[in-house]
Parts: structure tokens; sequence; C-alpha cells
């Protein structure tokens, strides 16, 4: 069996690990358009902050091809051909499979701002993959004032990132708040001020009209002037190498066993679109845990074993300057359960007897406890839910729910 | 019965010390065994060392991993970003005193075979086994 990978972040890497539970022999072949052994994305702040070495941003370790037996080719896909079971690269060079994983990420989504060709690309930059930081990096020093557009996780990373390096950073973002995907206005009020203390500057409510050079117009016609501009407005799958082939709506369509629409053709990661547990929608959640999840689901499918994955939901645990936030599920339900204390704030989401969503900030302890009843649909009935409220804990399920899951009948 | 003595080894047991009393004295503890109790009903919990870990697979960085059926953590690759602790279904992975998440990790890096709150339960209440899953 020849498997052949498209990917060498969580995705592919969760296919390896998932190909090799299975079958130990078969020839797999991690096809990465980046030069890099395997790294975790979501480390490239934590490098720029001088937290991580080269060493640590390894997501996996230094003898991970040779042990699986992979083998790694440094190249682009240019095109699948599934009626021959063949990919070809850039350079020509044709690969074959019998099996095929897609798990081709996402790229920065650049909305079409006007005079943004003005900006010259020394001073432009996106912050999703390695060279991104590294370059960033290389660019940055104690005169350079940096604009960022989008007040999200990832713009917002960066800015924790750099600042310590440059003169000043500026923030903008069309939502009224910041992080706005994960928090509501009371949740993002402590992270706003504290990032404020530390003298980031936020421009809120408010867009870039167009830039002149570096300056920045923004929608209420102040002008914000730059060095350096990050664009982190959002990120869009990479869909295009199965165009034509399966089935693609916002992102590739998977199913619970991550196979896309075309035979011996599976996807994972922030490139597909799969259904939310916690609302029933099927929607792109392009978050690591679930890449890994669906990547090495579809890997043990591929070797011939036997799997499903059908608890994704959006999930997120960020921390800026030590204040920590985790958030699950989607903020809907009829019900709210609110603590408020200080700069910490929980607050539950639910109705209809089930727990859809939370944010806890602050105080994250034990909040896998609430993840785990929006991620399997716990009827609320069927547990203390009063008591989970105030204090997470096992105490919340009956006494035999508790033997088969802290007695070893749990997986 | 409530005693708490194995949150008490399990805070002693990631110390160099001898004597416990001494170790232990006048710090507030952050065991990775927890008891939980309410009414008159008391358990510990620790990790589960599952099956399926949804914090290894969670894992941004890479620093949780499984040999031999045990999950642990490598601190130095941990940054501390608690998708572990927002992952566990049980709350066994915490945040620790000095930043990388913390977990039971059945005492094999203290290398004293019997895990040190099984060892130190009077009323052998806890023990050390393997069971077979539902799955």
């Amino acid at each position: 069996m020849k498997y052949l990978i498209i990917g060498n972040s969580a995705g592919g890497i969760g296919a390896v690990e998932g190909i090799r539970q299975i079958d130990k022999e078969g020839g797999i072949t991690v096809i990465s358009n980046e030069p890099y052994h395997t790294y975790s994305r979501p480390l490239i702040s934590y490098l720029l902050l001088g937290k991580i070495t080269e060493d640590k941003r390894k997501y996996r370790g230094a003898d991970f091809y040779a042990k699986n037996n992979v083998k790694l080719v440094h190249g682009t896909v240019k095109r699948i051909y599934p009626e021959d079971k063949q990919v070809i690269l850039s350079g020509g060079e044709q690969v074959s499979y019998d099996k095929l994983m897609v798990a081709a990420g996402s790229s920065p989504f650049v909305p079409p701002f006007e005079g943004l060709d003005g900006v010259p690309a020394e001073n432009r930059f996106a912050f999703m993959c390695l060279d991104d930081a590294l370059n960033l990096n290389k660019a940055l020093d104690k005169n350079k004032r940096v604009l960022i557009v989008g007040a999200g996780l990832i713009g917002l990373k960066c800015a924790e990132g750099i600042l310590e390096k440059v003169a000043g950073v500026t923030v903008v973002d069309l939502a009224p708040r910041i992080l706005s995907s994960i928090l509501d206005d009371y949740g993002a009020k402590p992270f706003q001020e504290l990032l404020e203390s530390k003298g980031i500057e936020f421009r809120l409510s408010r867009g870039v009209k167009r830039f002149e050079g570096r300056t920045a117009v923004l929608d209420d016609g102040e002008t914000v002037d730059f060095d350096i501009l990050v664009l982190a407005v959002g990120v869009r799958p990479n869909t295009a190498l199965l165009k034509d082939i399966a089935e693609i709506d916002k992102g590739i369509v998977i199913n619970e066993k991550s196979e896309t629409t075309a035979p011996d053709i599976y996807a994972a990661g922030d490139c597909v679109q799969t259904v939310d547990a916690s609302s029933g929608e099927s929607k792109i959640m392009a978050l690591l845990p679930n890449a890994y999840i669906q990547g090495e689901c579809a890997g043990i499918n591929m070797a011939g074993g036997e799997k499903s994955f059908n608890k994704a939901i959006p999930m997120n645990a960020i921390g800026f300057f030590g204040l920590h936030v985790v958030t699950a599920g989607n903020y809907t339900g009829d019900k709210l359960y609110t603590e408020r204390e200080g700069n910490g704030y929980k607050r539950l989401f639910y109705g209809d007897n089930k727990l859809n969503g939370f944010i806890l900030v602050g105080n994250v302890e034990k909040a896998g406890i609430y993840t785990s009843l929006i991620r399997e649909r716990t009827p609320l009935d069927s547990i203390d839910f009063a008591l989970v409220c105030k204090k997470p804990g096992m105490m919340a399920f009956t006494r035999e729910e508790r033997n088969i899951k802290l007695g070893g009948g749990a997986v | 019965m409530g005693c708490h003595l194995c949150e008490y080894y399990c805070a002693f047991a990631g110390t160099d010390g001898s004597d416990m009393a001494r170790a232990l004295k006048g710090i507030k503890i952050n065991p990775r065994i927890k008891i939980e109790e309410k009414d008159g009903i008391s358990f510990a919990v620790s990790c589960r060392h599952c099956r399926e870990p949804l914090c290894v697979k969670g894992c941004i960085t890479g620093a949780l991993t499984v040999a031999d059926g045990v999950i642990t953590i490598d601190r130095d690759r941990c940054v501390s970003c608690y998708t572990c602790v927002l992952s566990c279904p049980y709350g066994a992975v915490s945040p620790s005193d000095d930043g990388a998440v913390q977990k039971c990790e059945l005492c094999v890096k203290t290398a004293e075979g019997t895990p040190a709150c099984v060892r130190g339960c009077p009323n052998n209440a806890i023990v050390f086994e393997e069971r077979e899953c539902a799955e």
C-alpha cells in the first residue's frame, strides 16, 4: 500500500500516526511546501517572544520520519490526477498513491484594501507560518511602528510576541471588541485592559479604508502611520487541489471517517468542513486538536482500520501575559450561568437540557468537564448541573456513571 | 474517607525531601491527584491514562506523549496554552505553580514502582492496576 500525505502539520502528522497504528510496512510519503521538520504553527508567536528554541518548535521529535519510515518530500503539489492516482509537483515530479490525504491547511485572507499594493512588500507580512514569523522577526527593531489589522487570535498573539521588540503596536479591527470570535464583551474587557497596560493600542469598531504608502486611513478618517503592516484578518481553507474532484462547500467536505466525496481521498485540518457536534452545523473549525484527530482518523481508515470522529467542536485555549481564557462550543441557548469576580469570568450557555458552550477567563481548572458535557451532548438532567455550574467535577455525575468513568469503563 | 493523604503523598513525590512533614509544612499544595467530596462522599481523581487521550491528541506542541500506556508531560516543551486542561473530560490535567501543566504520571519519573498515593492511602481505596476498557 502506498500512502501519500499532502501537508506536514497536525493533520498530516495525525495521518502518519494513524496509518502506523494499523500498517507498519506500507510506504508513506509526506509532501510539504515548507522546507522544515514538522513544527507547531501556534508556536510561531512563542518563537518571537524567545520563549522557545528552534528545537522546541518541533511538533514531533527529530527521529519522527525515520521512526515511522516516512519519506518527506519538500515540494508543492500542483495537481491531483485521481483517475491515475497520481499527483504532480510544481517541479514536474510525479508521485503515485493508493490512498491520498489532503491536509493542505489554510492561507491568510487578504481583503481587497484600496492602496494595499502601494505598501512596499518588505513592509507587509502575514502571520501564519514559520517563514512569516522569521521574516517578520528580521524586520523588527526598536524604531519600528507596527500596525496589525485583525484583533483575533492570530493578530493578538503576534502583538504579544513582538511588543518588546518594536516602538509600538496598534491593532485595528472592525469588531467592537478584541477576540470577537471567542469572547463576549465582558470576557474581552480584561484582555483589552491587560494588553493596553502593556502598551498595545487598539482602534476598534473601525476598519482600514485605504492605505496611502505607509499610512492607513481608517473608516472615521483617523490616520495611523506604520513601518510594518501585519495582516491578520482571517484565514481561508486551501481547497483548490480538490476542485472538481471532491465536494467543496466552504471547505473540503469530509464525513466522520475523514473521507472526502472522492474515492481513496481523505482530508483533515484547516482545509476541511465538518459537522460541529455542539450545533449540528457543518462548518470550518480550523483548530489544531480537530486537525490532529481528523488526520489520525483518516490514517486509520486509509490503512484499512475502522475509525469515526464525529465530536469536533469549536474550542480555544489562549493566554496573554499570564491571563488565560478557554472556550468551547457555541454561545447559544436560552439560559446563562454567570460568575464574575475581578478579572475572572465564567459563563455557561445552555438550553434544551444541553450545555452548548462556555467561556472561562482566569481560573480554567477542570474546564474539560464542561467541554465533555458539550462534546457528549450530556442531558443536563442526568447530572447535578447546579453543582457542576459552580464547581466542575466528577461529583456531578451519578455514582453509576462515576464508576464507569473512573472505574475503568470509559475510553 | 476524605483524609486527603494521597494529595500530600502526591505533592511530596515531586520533591527531593525525605521528610514529608518538613517538605510540605506551610505550603499550599497543588497535587496531581485531587479529592472531590460532598455530603459524606469522597473520592480521588487523577489521570485515567485514557486509550484515546484527548490531551495528547490536542497538544499543540507535542509535549504530552504516551509511552507504554503512561501519559507524561515534557515540561520543557509545554507552553501552558491549556488546550489539555480544556480537553480532559476528568479535569485531571491542571495548571501548575511554575509554568507547564501537571498531571499524574503514575510516579514513573520518581521510579518508585507503585505510585506514592497508592502506597500512602491508609484505607487501600486507591489501587494501581490495569482494567479493560469498554471499547
